[in-house]
């Protein structure tokens, strides 16, 4: 499975988990659109180093919180393997 | 006070009750002579009127010891097996120690201890000793990651509980117990084994579960307690199946529903019930019902018990409690008004009381406070897990979510963990606040318990 896969299954898994309806996952969807507060962005990436391994906000002491859901996908795409 | 008033371990011993006996993985000794028996190699008299350290690699000779001790000695201090050597020196010191008993001599020979007394197996036979005083004991506390707090007590503070209940039924109990009987909880079982004219069967650190289990049954045991993941761990392990007590009991941690009611289904012809006490509290109350929790009724003035609650934490004034901590920089054990503060937070709903965790024990999620246990609660009772741990992960987002690690009930199949985990968590959502339910669901084979027989919370 790519990443981005896994990223948007985990954003599904845990927004039917959270009971937020989302809207259509285009890259430029802004985060504060998809309807996830907080603590759901913590599941989320919680969940994502638990699979992958890797927390890219955490790594990098510079990292800026992504805007976009492209930005997002892309934060765990470009860590290196 | 007049000497006639002094009751010591020994004045409630006699040789008129045959068979009794103490015994561990190793030895059987008999109660029944054991006034005309010496651990100390028939040196007792020197450690009249001194402050002693009670420092054995085992529990059998160290009950053997504080029976004879007590009475005796000015004070003893009770060194559970997990005390940390580094801090021997400090509580030497805060409490006055000037003797030890030990199964080490050489190890104490170029202490500053003056005096060291051997405690060995076989017992010598010996004259009786007479109760000279009211001897101190001096417990450590546990669950402190630094140098454990001295708390003292009195023989009649220790056995207010046990003398409150009066002598149990039918034939004498063989007791055992989870606990090391250096421990408070455990100490309760070895006074009311002496108290109650009944036998104890001591646990080992070093033995299998399933072998600890064919020694209790060897034994006949009746009446046996230990903490709810002490009794967890008996669950899971499929040990339990012959076994069948009479009176079993729980305290230290918080009793859930879930670890009750499957006591209730391993041992349906046992009395199953929790007890609250520390050892700064001493034995607040019994619940006898069957579910967690305590009525709010207990509150107030019950059997010579005060309770009440304040900023949500239960606090206890009894002829029970501690009368002191012990040392040189010594805090206040009680309030102005004689009240412990337990330090254990309960919530009221409908007439009852739960317990939801330590004060010390909460952690964190952005800002919210939550207390691993009521998390735990309700991942317990789902019907295939028997037992689990919440704590806090670092989060970038919100600095901490809330993880579990889960065991599951033995024979559960593997091919239903994404089931249960959507189950629990479903059961989490419904009943706890949305920042309380585990982000993380982890299956796990074993779970950290302290020797004090404690679900590990370090790193909560």
């Amino acid at each position: 499975m790519s990443v981005r896969s896994k990223v948007i299954e985990a954003i599904q898994q845990i927004a039917k988990e959270q009971h937020v309806t989302l809207p259509v996952l285009s890259d430029d969807l802004s985060l504060h659109e998809t309807g996830f507060d907080s603590l759901a962005f913590a599941i989320l990436v919680a969940r994502l180093e638990d699979e992958t391994g890797v927390d890219p906000f955490t790594i990098s002491e510079d990292a800026a919180f992504p805007a976009t859901v492209g930005d997002f996908v892309r934060a765990y795409e470009n860590v290196p393997a | 006070m007049s000497p006639r008033e002094i009751f010591a371990l020994r004045d409630h011993l006699g040789a008129e009750l045959k068979g009794r006996t103490i015994s561990d993985a190793h030895d059987v000794v008999s109660l029944t002579d054991i006034l005309s028996h010496t651990v100390l190699g028939g040196r007792l008299h020197e450690l009249s009127g001194r402050a002693v350290l009670l420092k054995l690699s085992d529990q059998l000779r160290s009950g053997l010891a504080m029976i004879e001790l007590d009475g005796i000695a000015r004070r003893m201090l009770l060194c559970p097996p997990d005390l940390n050597p580094a801090h021997l020196d400090a509580l030497i010191a805060d409490a006055g120690i000037d003797a030890v008993v030990t199964d080490e001599p050489d190890r104490w020979a170029a202490s500053g201890v003056s005096l060291v007394v051997t405690a060995q197996l076989p017992l010598q036979a010996t004259a009786p000793a007479r109760t000279e005083r009211a001897t101190e004991w001096l417990m450590l506390t546990s669950g402190t990651s630094g140098v454990p707090k001295i708390a003292g007590h009195t023989l009649e503070a220790l056995t207010g509980a046990i003398v409150a209940e009066g002598p149990s039924r039918g034939p004498a109990p063989v007791w055992a117990t989870f606990y090391d009987i250096r421990r408070y909880g455990g100490l309760q079982i070895f006074l009311r084994a002496i108290l109650s004219g009944g036998s104890l069967v001591l646990s080992d650190p070093h033995e299998a579960l399933a072998d600890h289990v064919a020694r209790l049954m060897a034994r006949n045991v009746s009446h046996i307690s230990g903490t709810p993941s002490h009794w967890r761990k008996l669950l899971m392990s499929g040990s339990a199946a012959q076994f069948a007590p009479a009176y079993v009991r729980l305290s230290g941690e918080i009793a859930d529903q879930a670890v009750l009611d499957g006591l209730k289904a391993a041992f349906p012809h046992a009395s199953v019930g929790h007890a609250y006490a520390s050892t700064e509290a001493g034995v607040g109350f019994a619940v006898n019902d069957g579910l967690e929790g305590f009525p709010a009724a207990y509150l107030g003035n019950r059997n010579g018990v005060e309770m009440k609650v304040v900023d949500g934490s239960l606090r206890i004034r009894s002829a029970r409690t501690a009368h002191a901590y012990i040392g040189r920089n010594a805090s206040a054990l009680t309030d102005d008004d004689g009240f412990v503060d337990s330090g254990d937070i309960v919530e009221l709903r409908g007439d009852r009381y739960y317990f939801v965790g330590r004060r010390g024990g909460i952690i964190n999620i952005g800002g919210l406070k939550v207390h691993p246990e009521e998390i735990e609660a309700v991942i317990n009772r789902h019907p295939d897990v028997r037992m689990s741990r919440a704590k806090s992960r670092k989060s970038p987002i919100t600095g901490g979510i809330v993880v579990a690690d889960v065991i599951l009930a033995e024979g559960t199949d593997p091919a239903r963990a994404k089931e249960i985990r959507d189950q629990i968590l479903a059961l989490c959502r419904a009943q706890l606040a949305s920042h309380k339910v585990p982000a993380v669901l982890r299956f796990v084979e074993a779970l950290d318990v302290t020797p004090a027989g404690k679900l590990a919370r370090t790193d909560a």
